[in-house]
This record gives structure tokens, sequence and C-alpha cells, in this order.
């Protein structure tokens, strides 16, 4: 089995992330694309893993998918009250704490 | 020729201090220190309940130091001459590696003349205190600083160590800073005593770096064996000791170059004028370079720079006597000049050390009585000090009168008083040692008697001056007794010389007496002295005693009077090479802190600053781009870990 297709697909969605953490302004979608980078390297990890003949990479992808959750929790909880005070999704107007 | 050197070096090898230790009769030595001690810490830690009876604590306890000082010398005197020299050690002081320093008395014959000195001069002196303090709130408290004294005195002059006289240094300058400023509400009296202890603290630098070469040297302080070691050292090491011994002698002495607190410590009270600044504490000089005199008799570079210094302030302090209108001014510049005697006479070496503790034993009698005839003379004039205001108080203080002038005599050294026989022993040897030398001692003589004279003719004779209100009337007999008593020593004092018991006695601890024989002889050279003496009084006889004298001094003077009147320009000196040019330093080293070292440190800061403003814009509040620096600085780690691996 040849793991190039799966890196390469696997670096094309980690591209799509980050450019979408740093281009869109909808704290939902900079958090989607946060989820896409997220897989991205779980796909890498899963290939590597199957490539080496190992778990480790496997369960590296559980403890991601663990902290993704947490993380979405989290999250999606700051952004609702983000929401609920400035009616606005937008990164960039919760700018206020800065120099 | 080695043997030639060694037979020459040990005739004048320096005797040893090699003490028996004290049993029997010599084990209250520690006494005599406790006494004052005890007054001192009672007097002032028992604060206003002690003031009634304060000052009655004061005299007993000096007075029965001085009993017990006349009961160890005549055990003393019991003794066999080889064997007096008692030492009592007390306890270890401190010990530091192989440096113990035991704190140990050291009684033996010369001490044992100081010790009752001190102790007696000084019993008189708080006796007549007792008279001149009456009026003062503090009196207490004054009798207490003079306790403390005389323990401080007592101390240096019993260590038997350099560490010990340190102790006792220290304590004689701290008690005299607290005695010239007892009166501090006066400005005056408190600049006169920061400058005493600040001049002093030259001298003490002197002592103590002297020790400390000494310790270095010999690896121990002790005169035992400093003195049983001092020939094995060499010779420049011996005299690098010896010129700082000297430093330490010109501070506590007030020899030239560190003449001029002597002056102003008159703003104290008199008895403090008399009992510090001519009795005692002035003498310290003199009994550290006798004491050492196991090392100034094996350096003659050190004696000759003691010679010079004797001589010089011998001179400076006649000059300046001859010009002061201030009574107790120009008694200041006599003792000046006559411990310049002592000096020169310790410079002499075997030949002078028995004279100089003479002289210091004579002095310390008449000093003290003219100066406590002064303070009685302005006792009766509301504390008049202007001689210029005095006149013809002969008649109205005849006690104060009769004991001055037997103090007069004995300054002057007419004989048979005491001065005579002592000053004329120091220009005796001093002519034995060198022409110049002996000229110097002799013309200070002259000038002596020029002052002496004019003082009493200024006071006692002549016509009244009294300035309105004043009227003089004779001291109590408290103060009155003291001055009969010292008058008396000051007449008699002569009587230490008879068949040499002086020189024979002290022998011991500073060498076999060296004579040197004169051409004029020895009667001749008196005969001499006298005439000089006799030509200086005449001279004041002539140019005071004859014209009407002004109340108010006279602006049109000679140079010589002016530049007197000024102490010899002593503080102009130090204010221009040493004052002046530090407070110039002191001001460069602000400017300095200004702008170099407060122009680094805030200069740092300001960097800081400026650097930090411009970063921190880069805290915008866009969380985007924070995550764009993080993607930017993952990228940068990703490429050098790539450099580094693969590269």
């Amino acid at each position: 089995m040849s793991v190039t297709p799966f890196i390469v697909l696997s670096a094309i969605l980690f591209t799509i992330g980050a450019v979408g953490v740093l281009t869109r302004r909808n704290a939902i979608v900079v958090f989607m694309c946060v989820e896409l980078m997220l897989n991205a390297s779980n796909l890498a990890l899963v290939t590597f893993s199957r490539a080496n003949g190992n778990l480790d990479g496997q369960i590296a992808a559980f403890f991601v998918m663990v902290v993704a959750a947490a993380e979405v929790v989290v999250g999606l909880a700051i952004i609702m009250t983000i929401f609920r005070t400035r009616r606005s999704a937008s990164v960039d107007d919760a700018s206020l704490l800065k120099y | 020729m080695t043997t030639a050197m060694t037979a020459h070096v040990l005739m004048h090898a320096p005797p040893v201090v090699d003490p028996s230790s004290a049993h029997g009769v010599f084990s209250i030595l520690w006494l005599v220190i406790a006494l004052p001690a005890l007054g001192a810490v009672v007097l002032l830690l028992g604060g206003k309940r002690t003031d009634r009876w304060g000052h009655l604590l004061g005299v007993a306890t000096v007075a029965t130091s001085f009993l017990l000082s006349l009961i160890l010398f005549i055990s003393l005197l019991g003794r066999h001459s080889g064997n007096r020299q008692v030492s009592q050690h007390l306890w270890t002081w401190f010990t530091a590696g192989s440096y113990h320093v035991e704190f140990g008395l050291l009684y033996d014959q010369l001490s044992a003349l100081f010790l009752l000195l001190i102790t007696g001069v000084g019993a008189l002196i708080h006796v007549y205190s007792v008279g001149y303090m009456e009026h003062d709130d503090r009196r207490r408290r004054f009798f207490g600083y003079l306790n403390l004294f005389i323990t401080a005195m007592l101390i240096l002059v019993l260590a038997s160590d350099f560490v010990g006289v340190f102790l006792g240094w220290e304590g004689v300058g701290l008690a005299s800073y607290l005695l010239i400023g007892f009166w501090q509400h006066k400005p005056t009296a408190a600049a006169a005593a920061k400058k005493a202890f600040v001049i002093n603290r030259i001298g003490d630098i002197g002592l103590s770096l002297g020790a400390s070469l000494i310790f270095v040297t010999f690896g121990s302080t002790s005169f035992a064996v400093v003195s049983a070691n001092a020939h094995n050292a060499s010779s420049g090491t011996l005299t690098a000791i010896g010129l700082l011994l000297l430093l330490a002698a010109c501070g506590k002495s007030a020899q030239f170059p560190l003449q001029s607190w002597l002056l102003d410590a008159m703003e104290g009270p008199t008895p403090v004028s008399a009992l510090i600044h001519a009795a005692t504490m002035v003498t310290a000089g003199v009994y550290l370079i006798v004491r050492s005199n196991f090392i100034f008799s094996l350096t003659e570079n050190a004696r000759t720079g003691v010679i010079v210094v004797g001589c010089i302030t011998l001179l400076m302090g006649a000059v300046i006597g001859c010009a002061k209108d201030d009574i107790k001014k120009a008694l200041a510049g006599s003792t000046m000049s006559q411990i310049g005697y002592m000096v020169l006479a310790a410079g002499l070496g075997p030949a002078g050390y028995a004279f100089a503790i003479f002289h210091l034993l004579t002095h310390g009698f008449f000093k003290a009585n003219m100066f406590l005839g002064a303070g009685s003379v302005m006792h009766g004039m509301d504390d008049d000090v202007n001689m210029r205001h005095y006149g013809a108080l002969r008649k109205a203080m005849p006690y104060t009168f009769a004991t001055f002038s037997i103090g007069y005599l004995a300054i002057l050294g007419v004989p048979p008083f005491a001065g005579f026989w002592s000053k004329d022993k120091i220009i005796e040897a001093a002519f034995g040692d060198n022409l110049v030398v002996g000229l110097c001692a002799l013309i200070g003589a002259g000038v002596t008697a020029f002052y002496m004279t004019r003082l009493m003719l200024l006071t006692f004779l002549s016509e009244k001056r009294w300035e309105k209100d004043v009227h003089p009337h004779e001291s109590p007999t408290v103060m009155t007794v003291p001055l009969m008593a010292l008058a008396g020593l000051s007449a008699v004092g002569g009587l230490l010389l008879v068949n040499n018991w002086i020189t024979t006695w002290l022998s011991p601890v500073v060498g076999a007496h060296v004579e040197h024989k004169l051409g004029v002889g020895s009667v001749g050279m008196s005969l001499i002295a006298l005439v000089v003496v006799v030509l200086g009084a005449a001279i004041a006889w002539q140019l005071v005693g004859q014209r009407p004298i002004p109340t108010v001094a006279p602006e049109k003077v000679s140079f010589l009077t002016r530049a007197a009147r000024a102490d010899l320009y002593g503080d102009a000196f130090n204010d221009e090479v040493i004052v002046k040019p530090g407070v110039a330093g002191i001001r460069g080293l602000l400017v300095f802190d200004a702008t170099i070292v407060d122009g680094i440190v805030e200069g740092l800061a300001a960097a800081f600053t400026a650097v930090s403003n411009a970063f921190r814009h880069v805290q915008n509040g866009f969380v985007r781009s924070y995550a764009l620096m993080l993607f930017a600085g993952a990228l940068v780690v990703l490429f050098a870990l790539l450099a580094v691996n693969f590269g």
C-alpha cells in the first residue's frame, strides 16, 4: 500500500483548514476549519500507523478525537456567550483585549 | 666587624617587657580601672535619680582610684628594681586563628607614674568641678563623662597590648568629644567637638595601621612579644611602624600637622580643658612613643621625624600663644608648645625618654593649675574669656593669683620650680643631639616666657579694664583648694630629679639613660636658658606692661601677629588643601553619578521602554493575526528542524 495519496489528501485538508482559520471571520467556520486540520492530522497518523504496522498512531488519533470533542464543548460555549452579548459571531469584533 | 656591630646593637638594645604575674597587693590592679568605670556606668545609666549625689560619687571613685594607685606605687617602690613589672591577665579578649588578644594589664614604672598623674590630677579636677559646674543643670552627666574619660585613659596606660591601648585610645577620643561638646546648645562647641573627633580619627588610623603592621611583622601585638623580637625586624618595617605611631601621637597630642583641633577644643568647660587638654589626654601621644621605645630606639629615621614634629609644634604653639586674647586659647597654644617639648624629648631616644615623662608630669601639674586658675578667673568675670577685659585681678582674687603665679614661674622654668628642672633637661638633651634642635628648644623657652608674662600682665597686673556690671570675686573653697594642691606640686615637682631618681626609675622600661656632655656643662646650659627666659619676660614687660592696653584688639598689627591670631593659618591650610579639594571631588562625583551612572541605568530603562512600545502593537486583539503568528512560528520551527536534520 502506498502512503502517498493519503498523505497528499491529509496535506490538502490541512492546508484548506489552515487557510480557513486565517481568512474566515465567522467563528463557527473558523471552528470547523480547526476541526478539519485536526482530522487531517488524524488521517496522517492513521496512515503512518498502517504503514508501520503498529497501533501507536491510531492511539494518538483517538486522543486527538477526545481532545477535539472537549475543545468543541468549550469553544462552542464561548462562541455562544460572545454571540449573546454582541449579536455577532465575527472573530474580528471580539478584539477588546489588546495593547 | 660583625662582632663590633653585634656589640653596638646589644649596647643599645632596648629593654624587654617581661612582667611577672600579679599577686598580693598587685591583684587589685584592675580595681583602679573598674572604680571610675563603675562611676561612669552608674551616673550615665542612673539618670535623674543620681542627680543629687552623682558628683560626689564621681569624686569618690576617682579619689579611691588615686589611693589605690598610691598603695600600688608604694608597693612597687618596695620591690627590687629588676622586679618592678607586674602583669595581670584578666580574660582572653578574642581569638582569630593563631592570633590571640589577651585583655591584660601591665603595671610597671612608666604606667605607675601615669596612674598617679591621671588619678591624682583627675581627682583634684573632679573636686574643682563640683564648684565650677554647680549651677549647671547637667552636672551629673558631666561627672559621668569625666569618669568615662578617666577609665579610658587608665585603660590606655595600663594595657599590655597595642590592641588594648587602642581601646583606651578610642575611649579617650570619645570622652573628649562628649566633653568638648558638653554645651552642645552652642554651635561653636558642637562644631569644635566634631572637629576634634574627626582630626583625632586621622591619628587613630595611624595607630590601627601601626598595630596591624606590628601584628604582621611579629605575629602578636603584646608589648612583651614585640619588645623581645623588635631587633629581628628589618629597619624599613621598624621605621614604618614608628612613623605610623608618630601619626597616631600627632592626632592625640595635637602635634603638627594635626594640631588645629586643640585650640577649638577650648569650647568645653574649663575643667575639661585642664584635665583632657593639658594634663592627661594630650599626653597619650607622648606615652605611646615612650611606651614603644623598643621600636623607636631601633629606628633613627622615625626618631628624626618625631624630633622634627616636636620642634615645629613647640615653636608654632608658642607663637600662637603670643597673640591670643582669649585666656584659654593662649594657654592652649602653650599646651601645644609644651607637648612639643615632650615629643621632642621622646624623639631623642634613650637620652630623652625619661625627661619627656618628667616634663609630662611637671607640665601636668602646672598646666592643670593654670587652666583651673583661668577657670577661676572666668568664674569671677562672668565667663568672659577676653584678657583685654581683665586687669588688676591680683587684689580681687588673691588665692587664684598666688597659685597662678607659681604655675607661671614653673612654666617659665625659674628655679626652683618644677618646670625649671624638666624643661632645662630637655633643652640640654636637645643641644646634646643637634645644635638646631637645641636652638629651637631654647628659643621656644624665650617665647614661652614672653606669652606667659603677657598673660600675667593682662590678667592679674596692669590697670582695671573690666566690663560694666562685672564684680570679680574669689572662687569658693572647693575650687581654690585644688588650685593650692596643684600649685604645691608645681613648686616641688622638681624633686623627682633629685639624685636622678626619675631616670633611674624609668631605666628598666626605656633603657639606660645616655648623657651627652656639653661644652658649657649642665650649669652653664641652665644659666643660658635662664637668661633667654628673663629676656623673653623683659620684652613682654616692655611691650605690654609699659603702655596702655586697648580693650579692643588693635587691627593694625604685624603680619606675624595676624598669622598667630589665625592659628598660623592651620585651619586655612586644612581648608585649602584638604576640605576644598575634598568638596570639589565630591561635587565631581555627584555630577558623575547624575550623568554617567544614572545615565546608563535610566538610558537602559528608556531603551527597553521604547522597544516595548514598538512591539506592543503586535497585541492587536485580532485572533486571526495571532493565529497567523502561530503558523509562522510553526513554519520557522519546521524549517529549522528540516535544516538541522537534512541540511
